[in-house]
């Protein structure tokens, strides 16, 4: 068994957020249980593990629009789910959320899309607004689209574009579900260059769902291994260093792409 | 906090320009126009500009939108901007704003009258050329079944038809009654006035064979079943089963629109049939309340109207399925590929189909009458 941290040594360490015991069920349907993590300031901690083994699912409890089966999460020592709905939306404004395909409101053109966080939550002027949603959507690269509707741009413009949404409130914390998916390779390079420039410059500690290796060690300095077949975290650490030093073989044959280090059948995620 | 300043030295030359930032220049502050730089300085002359920051100097993302603005503001003066000096983070930022050109914007405004008017006329033409392409590949399916060469499945209509049929019942049963309570009403508000309120039947029955048992279940159906078809055929489009099937050498005319069309064909008579007696139960429950026996209404109502009568009700119901089903099946069939697309495709099939049944009513109607049926 697992001794249960004090929330005040948690606090002390000034760890960004504190995953403890978290057990995470789809009714009576259980996903992962016992997920014990930390994710520093200004990390970028990479959520691992195969096809359905709950990755979303546990981005998903960590952005609080799922409730936790059992066990806490905690944001610089306060947790989440046991605060009240004004401090929860005082946690949720130091959050930027990029979903996998965008999710950007169809309604609106790009800049209203990236100033209704500003718009809803600043008292800048609107000048001051269009400004600032000039400059974020210049930082993904799309200058110049402002006007444009989510219809009209293709799917990694989308993606880009909710990344500038999400970045609206300088978040502290962001959180990315399947950032490169369905990119082509410069694009998931230049998205993860930006990725990491962002926790340089900015110091934001960011979180990240994803299965694609070479954005999982080129920006990764933290992880969690997650596995479907038993349910739980094999690991915990920088992926480059579970490449090599894992106790688990199913991680090392994760991150080596199974070369050489466990035989097929070992198949990842069934 | 120290509000955002600056200080503008002209140390090399006149043509070169130093701006020394200072203070905090973030969200809480009120920035500085970008033009107020060069004030105070022939701007024609400036060839270059230097930004230089105090050791006070505090920023976050609204200086560096200030700064992309600057920066826009620079290239199109052909103005030299020089940042060097600036924290490096800031500086990194700027580059990765400036790494990819403002693109060129190219959207026309949509409110001229002439580009409504060709819109207008564009939509027609577009509607028009599709309806024709549509009613040709579904003759085409039709002669591919005559000819015994069809990829249509048995199956699926049978699926389609309970769908369309006894599923349907229900409310067909609610909403007949009351269309045949409301005739009730209005036609003995008309009639008690020459004391003539045994006709009542009269005008339930044939309003119910002739009129309202058709249209009131076309209209039931538009909305449940011609929406259902758009929305079932308009994920397909965005799941890209329809290209699938297309790939796979099996029509989706044959496949997806004959055994849906012909399911509605077959269940709407039959549907009309039924609302029509139910109308008529619920026109007699109001006579019933209005002082004339049970004995009076059904000898009333078996005088009233004639076979010819039912059929020409029956007919329109047959219009109005083929109407309702093809409206449904060339809204899913058109859908976009988003889930947005699906929505309107759904809007699309029922406005079509209302506005289709309303005019083939109206023509019929007219048909009737210099026919003299």
């Amino acid at each position: 068994m697992m001794e249960q941290p004090d929330p005040e040594a948690i606090a002390e360490t000034g760890a960004a957020i504190a995953v403890d015991q978290l057990t995470m069920k789809y009714g009576s349907n259980l996903i992962q249980e016992n997920l014990t993590f930390q994710v520093q300031k200004g990390d970028v901690f990479v959520i691992m593990g195969g096809s359905g083994c709950g990755k979303s699912t546990l981005l998903k409890h960590m952005i609080g629009l799922y409730q936790p089966a059992a066990g806490t999460i905690s944001y610089e020592g306060k947790d989440y789910f046991s605060a009240t709905d004004a401090q929860q939306l005082e946690m949720r404004k130091r959050w930027g959320v990029t979903y996998q395909s965008g999710a950007l409101f169809s309604a609106m053109t790009l800049a209203e899309n990236v100033g209704l966080p500003l718009s809803q939550y600043t008292r800048m002027k609107s000048s001051e607004i269009d400004d600032l949603v000039r400059y974020k959507l210049a930082l993904v690269g799309l200058s110049g689209y402002e006007s444009y509707y989510p219809s009209e741009i293709s799917g990694g413009m989308a993606k880009r574009a909710g990344l500038a949404r999400a970045m609206a409130l300088d978040p502290d914390v962001l959180f990315f579900d399947e950032p490169s998916a369905g990119l082509d390779p410069l694009s998931a390079k230049r998205l993860d260059d930006l990725i990491l420039q962002l926790s340089h410059s900015l110091g934001v500690t960011i979180v990240i769902v994803t299965h694609e290796l070479e954005s999982i060690f080129a920006i990764g300095s933290n992880g969690v291994f997650l596995d479907a077949q038993t349910k739980t975290q094999l690991d915990t650490g920088a992926p480059s260093y579970m490449l090599n030093h894992s106790s688990q073989p199913l991680v090392r044959d994760f991150l080596s792409r199974g070369q050489g280090h466990q035989p097929i059948s070992g198949e990842v995620g069934q | 906090m120290a509000s955002p300043g600056f200080k503008i030295t002209h140390n090399v030359s006149p043509e070169h320009l130093s701006a020394c930032l200072c203070g905090c220049w973030d969200r809480h502050q009120t920035l500085p126009d970008v033009e107020q730089l060069f004030t105070g300085s022939d701007s024609t002359e400036i060839q270059s500009i230097e930004i230089l920051a105090e050791p006070s100097f505090q920023w976050d993302s609204l200086f560096s939108a200030w700064l992309l603005k600057l920066q826009r503001h620079c290239d199109r003066q052909n103005i030299q901007l020089m940042l060097s000096s600036l924290p490096d983070d800031a500086l990194s930022l700027h580059q990765l704003a400036t790494a990819v050109p403002p693109a060129a914007v190219t959207k026309k405004s949509p409110y001229l009258i002439s580009a409504i008017f060709q819109k207008v006329i564009k939509g027609l033409y577009d509607w028009l050329e599709n309806f024709v392409l549509f009613l040709g590949d579904i003759a085409l399916g039709i002669v591919r079944v005559l000819r015994f060469r069809s990829d249509a499945r048995l199956g699926d209509f049978f699926q389609f038809l309970h769908q369309a049929g006894p599923a349907a019942l229900p409310i067909v049963t609610l909403l007949s009654f009351l269309v045949g309570m409301i005739l009730a009403y209005l036609g003995t508000v008309q009639l008690r006035q020459f004391g003539a309120e045994v006709y009542v039947a009269d005008l339930v029955g044939v309003g119910m064979v002739r009129e309202m048992g058709a249209l009131m279940t076309a209209i039931i159906m538009a909305g449940r079943t011609g929406a259902a078809y758009a929305a079932q055929l308009g994920t397909m489009q965005v799941n890209e089963e329809v290209d699938a099937l297309t790939t796979l050498g099996i029509k989706t005319v044959d496949y997806l629109v004959l055994p849906r069309m012909l399911a509605l064909i077959v269940a709407m008579p039959l549907l009309t049939l039924y609302s029509d007696i139910l109308g008529m139960l619920g026109g007699g429950a109001v006579a019933l309340s209005m002082d004339i026996t049970f004995t009076q209404y059904v000898h009333q109502l078996a005088g009233a109207f004639s076979l010819s009568d039912v059929l020409t009700g029956l007919f329109k119901s047959l219009v109005f399925a083929i109407l309702i089903s093809f409206a449904g099946c060339q809204a899913g069939l058109a859908c976009g590929r988003s889930s947005a697309a699906v929505g309107k495709a759904t809007t699309t099939a029922v406005v079509t189909a209302i506005v289709y049944l309303v005019v083939a009513d109206a023509g019929l109607n007219i048909l009737y009458f210099q026919l003299g049926i």
